[in-house]
């Protein structure tokens, strides 16, 4: 069975004829060909497919595109500025070698930029715990975590 | 742009895309036209197969083939082959049974690959998949390594009735023996080294295309090592010309070893994707990948330590089981041998070593490298006996280490390996300092006032890294070389592309090399590319395991940078009308000693890509050169970790307050890069050593086959790290770099382990210790 569907992803107006199983991620990464949102399992523990919908950061393994109608998608290809410039989150992550493989980096600068909305200068104790739903294998998570606080910090102060 | 480059923190050049959605990992490509494979997945443990009947999935929707192991026996395709030949203590070769792309009449471990279902769409494919119908006749299965040696254990192989791959050994056993039987104490334990589940975040992917008017195959692979896939691929497996294969391995989203190894599933796609002259696309999914990926460790020991009554170190004895799980993976044989005994020695003088390894088949997925492979095994062994024995003679841990560490330089070891250099002390006190280990017994009081319990644990690792001089491999058992190659490709303009064999998969190489590569030129690293992970591009390259990129790899440039210099220093010799002789590069400029006559490196590079004025009869025009790098010798990054658990009495549960590394790395290119090597490579270890451990049932499955009973470590289940570095530069390679890759996860098991046996006074513990590992233990004390 095929549904149709239309949602805004990164600020534009997109719609489409999909199957009605169809994962939001797969619609994001197959159809829209947006494949910086990742794959990383298959029971909603990785995060690494996190994106914002409707400005709240969601798995989007975990629902299908249809319940996504008329939403507001970001993702991570919609973070950085027009121009190329990095999201002050984004930048924190580059200053601070946040990052290795960068496989789980979309989910995690997608994730992070939710939590710092609601604590513009967090613990390290409370990023840690808002990093329960991601994982990463690369960096143990010493420099995830100063990024964030990095990233909250510079978000607050650029308001 | 003369700042120096080596040793600063140069923030990675590779970030933009990762952090933008820009980066294009295997799964991320689409060729146009692809088709997608679903593997059928052996449920047993261990089973003969009757039959498969697959009329129904082909009649599904969308599918274009179903392929069985009698369609690739057909074809003539070939098994996966081994990388190292290990020689029983009898003589003989080890037993390596065939090792089908899909299974031949019989299948050995849950998720062995059965059959492959292609189809238009991925969920048309995994549709269809589940339409396939397989009788199987259940077998009894073995998992346990020991289990498997014994009398009457369900044999996995015709050629290996006893289970048995090969009985290995090291050393001098009778000498060892003799200094045992004298010794005025001995420290006993035995071990389990975990079995562990890799799982990089980027799930394994390949597709496969063949090109029908040039019969030429491109495989994209989520894979570590592109040209020895394709070596593997074409010379052994499909039987293809070398030539009429691209391997590109693209972004890899982590790898710790599992991405080393030619798997099945590559195979398959690319001899499906002639079959039906369509490129045929298959990404794993984590379920798949628990079952799929080559898993690490898995060893079972005992282990002895001789000692005299100062505490001096006479000999050592070990015996180990190694699960090799149910078929040779490429590098599986070498692990537990090669990477393992000889590393036995750790920091200490030992003079006498007997080390024993029985691996063996089991029904259980394949087992090779992962993060540290074999020594973080050795590592282990070491430093939980070197601590308890400390405990057992009432020695202070640090002082033991001390009287027992190697200083005389270089050292041959009994286990075959000779340490070029090394300052083991430096590492020592640095950490002392760095975990303010001054400080523990005030905390531990504290710590008991609070109703906890704490302790604190050591562990002083050697690793052999920059793996490998050939000839010694070679000597070894290997059946490939382990050189390195690279080239530099100076552009007209002065600009320069770097072509490394090495691959990068999360290190930062396009950084890194970056540095090293603008430092030596001395020209701004904004004019420096770093290419590798295509087999198209790149000259020849063996890949990036066993923390061998920047010694092997980095080396390589060298060369072929100094061969750049050495052509540039002819041209303006030519151009400033001197003596060749006379000519000095110093960052960027060539000169005439002694005048203030230069010329640019650009100027020399577009002189010799348009080469009116020019030594035509001495020179050839253009600016590319290339190298090949065999190493002289391993090198041997050491370091010292410190480790302090606090252990809540009531529920187990232990939390780890402070855990401080010093490693020595030799020279640093970019230190940002090493402490987030040490990082990752800690949570690795700290992972297996509280909260990893794979488990399957009697029967044969795999119980921990998912992140929700896999525990993989989480942010809140690490700690921060203290970290720091002592430089005692290599002394074989021109950079004076060991490589730093793996360190983490091969001091930080012992050392954890360690503090906790310490907080609950406890000779033994198995990994992971969770909390109702350390809650049982504690209700058994107390009994």
């Amino acid at each position: 069975m095929s549904v149709k569907i239309s949602m805004k992803v990164n600020g534009k107006p997109v719609s489409a004829e999909v199957e009605a199983r169809t994962l939001l991620v797969t619609f994001i990464r197959e159809h829209l060909r947006l494949t910086g949102t990742h794959v990383g399992c298959d029971t909603a523990q990785c995060g690494a497919c996190t994106v914002h919908m409707n400005g709240k950061a969601i798995k989007s393994c975990s629902i299908v595109a249809m319940q996504a109608e008329g939403a507001e998608i970001l993702t991570i290809e919609g973070v950085a500025k027009a121009d190329g410039t990095l999201h002050p989150m984004q930048q924190a992550f580059k200053e601070n070698h946040g990052l290795q493989c960068g496989f789980c980096t979309p989910g995690m600068v997608m994730n992070a930029l939710d939590f710092a909305k609601s604590h513009p200068n967090p613990s390290e104790k409370e990023v840690r715990e808002s990093l329960e739903g991601n994982l990463c294998r690369c960096t143990g998570y010493h420099n995830i975590v100063k990024s964030i606080v990095a990233g909250a910090r510079a978000m607050a102060a650029s308001k | 742009m003369n700042a120096p480059l080596i040793g600063a923190r140069i923030e990675r050049k590779e970030d933009y895309r990762f952090l933008t959605g820009a980066g294009q990992y295997t799964d991320d490509i689409s060729v146009p036209g692809q088709a997608y494979a679903a593997f059928v997945r052996s449920p047993h443990a261990h089973a003969n197969i009757k039959s498969i009947r697959s009329d129904k999935a082909k009649a599904s929707a969308g599918v274009l083939a179903v392929y069985t192991g009698a369609d690739l026996a057909a074809a003539k395709v070939g098994g996966l082959t081994c990388g190292w030949l290990i020689t029983d203590v009898n003589g003989q070769p080890m037993k390596e049974p065939a090792h089908p792309c899909l299974a031949q009449g019989k299948v050995r471990y849950v998720g062995d690959h059965v059959a492959v279902v292609v189809a238009d769409t991925a969920e048309q494919a995994r549709d269809a998949a589940e339409k396939v119908e397989v009788d199987y006749e259940a077998l009894p299965a073995v998992v346990d390594p020991v289990k498997a040696r014994a009398k009457g254990a369900p044999a996995l192989h015709d050629i290996a009735p006893d289970n048995t791959c090969y009985v290995w050994s090291l050393g001098d056993k009778a000498k060892v023996d003799e200094a045992f039987a004298k010794a005025a104490h001995v420290t006993k334990l035995d071990f389990v080294n975990n079995r562990l589940i890799p799982n990089a975040i980027e799930p394994r992917a390949a597709i496969g295309v063949y090109n029908r008017a040039d019969q030429a195959y491109t495989v994209y692979v989520a894979n570590q090592n592109p040209h020895v896939e394709r070596l593997l691929m074409t010379a052994f497996v499909l039987g293809l010309p070398e030539h009429k294969v691209r391997v590109v391995a693209p972004d890899v989203g982590g790898g710790f070893g599992s991405k080393i190894y030619l798997y099945a599933e590559d195979v398959v796609v690319t001899w499906a994707a002639k079959q039906l002259n369509r490129p045929v696309k298959w990404t794993s999914d984590r379920s798949e990948a628990f079952v799929s990926d080559a898993h690490g460790r898995d060893h079972v020991t005992t282990a002895e330590l001789a000692l005299d009554n100062d505490g001096k170190f006479l000999a050592m004895r070990v015996r180990t089981t190694a699960n090799l799980g149910a078929y040779l993976s490429t590098f599986a044989s070498c692990i537990p041998t090669i990477l393992y005994a000889t590393l036995l020695a750790g920091q200490y003088t030992t003079p006498l070593i007997h080390c024993e390894v029985t691996s063996v088949f089991t029904n259980t997925t394949p087992v090779d490298a992962y993060r540290g492979a074999g020594r973080p095994e050795a590592t282990y062994v070491v430093e939980r006996l070197v601590e308890t024995a400390a405990r057992e003679l009432k020695i202070d841990p640090a002082e033991i280490r001390r009287r027992n560490f190697i200083r005389d330089f270089p050292y041959q070891t009994p286990v075959a390996l000779q340490y070029d250099t090394g300052n083991y002390e430096a590492t020592l006190d640095a950490v002392l300092k760095l975990g303010d280990v001054a400080g523990f017994q005030a905390r531990k009081e504290q710590s008991l006032k609070n109703g906890k319990l704490r302790g604190i644990g050591y562990a002083a690792y050697i690793e052999a890294c920059g793996i490998a001089p050939s000839a010694v491999a070679g000597s070894l058992g290997a059946r490939a070389g382990l050189f390195e190659a690279g080239e530099v490709r100076v552009h007209p303009t002065g600009s320069v592309t770097v072509f490394t064999g090495s691959h990068s998969h999360g290190q930062g190489h396009e950084t890194t090399f970056a540095q090293v590569v603008a430092d030596r030129l001395g020209i701004p690293i904004e004019n420096v590319d770093i290419v590798h992970g295509d087999t198209a591009k790149i000259l020849f390259g063996m890949g990036t395991y066993g923390s061998r990129s920047i010694a092997v790899g980095g080396t390589a440039i060298v060369k072929a940078m100094d061969k750049i210099i050495a052509k540039g220093k002819k041209i303006a010799a030519h151009l400033l009308e001197a003596s060749e002789s006379d000519i000095e590069y110093d960052r960027g400029e060539f000169k005439v000693a002694g005048t203030d006559r230069k010329k640019m490196f650009g100027e020399i590079a577009f002189a010799a890509y348009v080469p009116h004025n020019y030594p035509h009869d001495k020179l050839e025009p253009g600016l590319n050169e290339n190298a090949f790098y065999d190493p002289a010798n391993f090198t041997f990054p050491a370091g010292t970790y410190v480790c302090e658990v606090e252990v809540d009495r009531d529920t187990g549960q232990v939390t780890i307050e402070r855990f401080a590394a010093v490693d020595d790395f030799g020279k640093i290119i970019n230190p940002m890069i090493v402490e987030g090597q040490v990082h990752g490579g800690l949570a690795q270890g700290i992972g297996q050593a509280l909260t990893e451990g794979c488990r399957y049932d009697a029967s044969g499955q795999l119980v921990t086959g998912s992140f929700m009973d896999y525990c993989l470590p989480r942010a809140g289940d690490v700690p921060s790290f203290k970290v720091d570095t002592r430089e005692t530069p290599c002394t074989h390679n021109p950079l004076g770099v060991k490589g730093c890759g793996e360190a983490g996860a091969i001091g930080a098991p012992a050392a954890v382990m360690n503090a906790i046996t310490d907080a609950l006074g406890v000779k033994d513990l198995s990994m992971p210790a969770t909390a109702q590992t350390v809650w049982r233990s504690l209700q058994q004390k107390a009994a």
